[in-house]
């Protein structure tokens, strides 16, 4: 997959210019050709090796019509995502219609890099409907952004990636992208001492979000994993003398 | 991170009236990754005589066929098995022989010694021991399970009540560990016969 830096680019491109390696993608028309996206954090908090919560609401409601997703420092994805929500309210007051997502995403982005290099925590998805259609953002305290089919983020994302990866189409229906998810998260809670608790998954459309569903992993893994009762528990024995 | 943390453990001995139990985690991982999940860390020495080893799991496996080996020498010169308190003892020596280069395991003893009178006790991992009347705990889940058996222990429980005790303060505490859990493994001694166990858990 060619890596879409469309939404990064802040200005316009002067055509004839430096020789761009990143391909014509760069100066076509911001593409959103997703159908609809799912959002699937877990829900634990942890501080060291001491887990402090399995209950924690990750997916933080923007509005009706964006989520945004925490990883990193808690209290600074809180913080900013309701600070966002500020922002993205007073732009609807002044402008009379609702923020972009790639308006909002921008605008998290930059407040955060403006405190780059100050200890901030953030590892987020802006992800949301607006009058373009769906839209998904990546966005860290980094001062990173990037716009995407697909995400995820913090400790557990890798296992995530594996299953997202390997399962994922553009066509999918939204029952089959919703279990992806899921499965995705209950995978990155089996392999990640970090990630556990609850998985829920939202479903975002043109008519804002809506909550599918909210499993308690503990008992997702014995859905996906029935335990099959052993006759015989095998004891331990001494090894037979020489 | 301390290496007594790097694969995550959590091992805990209650004891009953006349009889014991012993139990511990299944997670065996790598810092936050885990790749097993049927680890051992509860072993046999003899029929009444159990070890529970918390800690860096490359010095469990070494420290247990070291402590195997060594019964076996005993069981062949004396003609009998080895008492909890003398077991005990060879444990610590056996620790405090690496006292500047230690294994990264702690130790806890679980037995029926004579009259059948149960014995728990605790290690640091230069063999430090540690005798209590009621419980013990080790692992990176030791703070919480202190915490679950304080609460949860009474004195003089018969071996259904000890098992169902011991069963739900090992569970309520790995779920509040990281690096612990993944399913248990418990244990319950009694004069006249051993029940084995394996606990489904939360898994992750």
């Amino acid at each position: 997959m060619k890596l879409d830096l469309s939404g990064l680019q802040s200005f316009p491109s002067i055509p004839g210019g430096a020789v761009d390696d990143l391909g014509e993608d760069l100066f076509a028309p911001p593409s959103f050709q997703l159908p609809a996206c799912s959002d699937v954090p877990d829900s634990r908090a942890s501080m060291g090796g001491y887990i402090s919560s399995q209950s924690v609401k990750k997916i933080i409601e923007i509005n009706p019509y964006m989520l945004g997703t925490m990883a990193g420092g808690a209290a600074d994805c809180q913080f900013w995502h309701r600070n966002l929500g500020i922002k993205c309210r007073l732009h609807e007051l002044a402008n009379k219609r609702r923020i972009s997502v790639t308006g909002a995403s921008k605008l998290l982005a930059n407040i955060l890099y403006s405190y780059r290099g100050m200890g901030l925590s953030v590892g987020t998805m802006i992800a949301g409907w607006d009058e373009k259609g769906p839209g998904l953002y990546y966005v860290d305290s980094e001062g990173g952004r990037l716009k995407g089919t697909r995400f995820s983020v913090g400790s557990g994302s890798p296992y995530a990636y594996g299953v997202l990866d390997s399962g994922y189409r553009f066509d999918m229906p939204v029952e089959e992208a919703a279990e992806l998810a899921r499965r995705a998260i209950y995978h990155a809670t089996f392999r990640d001492g970090a990630s556990g608790g609850v998985a829920s998954v939202y479903h975002v459309g043109p008519d804002g979000w809506k909550k599918l569903s909210g499993d308690d992993v503990g008992e997702l893994h014995y859905k996906y994993y029935p335990v099959a009762p052993t006759p015989v528990e095998q004891e331990m024995t001494d090894a037979p003398a020489a | 991170m301390s290496i007594f943390e790097y694969n995550g453990s959590a091992v805990v001995a209650m004891v009953g009236k006349n009889c014991f139990a012993i139990a511990s985690d299944r997670r065996l991982g790598v810092n936050l990754q885990t790749i097993a999940t049927d680890f051992q860390r509860i072993f046999k020495i003899h029929d009444k005589l159990y070890i529970g080893l918390s800690g860096l799991a490359t010095d469990v496996q070494t420290l247990y066929q070291r402590l195997i080996f060594r019964h076996k020498l005993y069981q062949l010169r004396e003609e009998r098995d080895m008492k909890p308190q003398t077991f005990a003892s060879l444990v610590s020596a056996l620790l405090y022989e690496k006292r500047f280069g230690p294994y990264f395991c702690m130790p806890v003893i679980a037995g029926l010694g004579d009259d059948d009178a149960p014995f728990i006790c605790t290690m640091d991992c230069i063999g430090a021991k540690e005798l209590a009347k009621d419980f013990v705990v080790s692992g990176t889940a030791s703070e919480s399970l202190y915490g679950a058996c304080e609460s949860m222990y009474k004195p003089n429980m018969e071996p259904e009540e000890l098992f169902e005790t011991i069963s739900q303060a090992l569970l309520s505490s790995v779920d509040r560990d990281c690096l612990s859990g993944w399913g248990g493994h418990v244990l319950l001694v009694t004069p006249t016969e051993v029940q084995e166990r394996t606990l489904k858990g939360r898994m992750d």
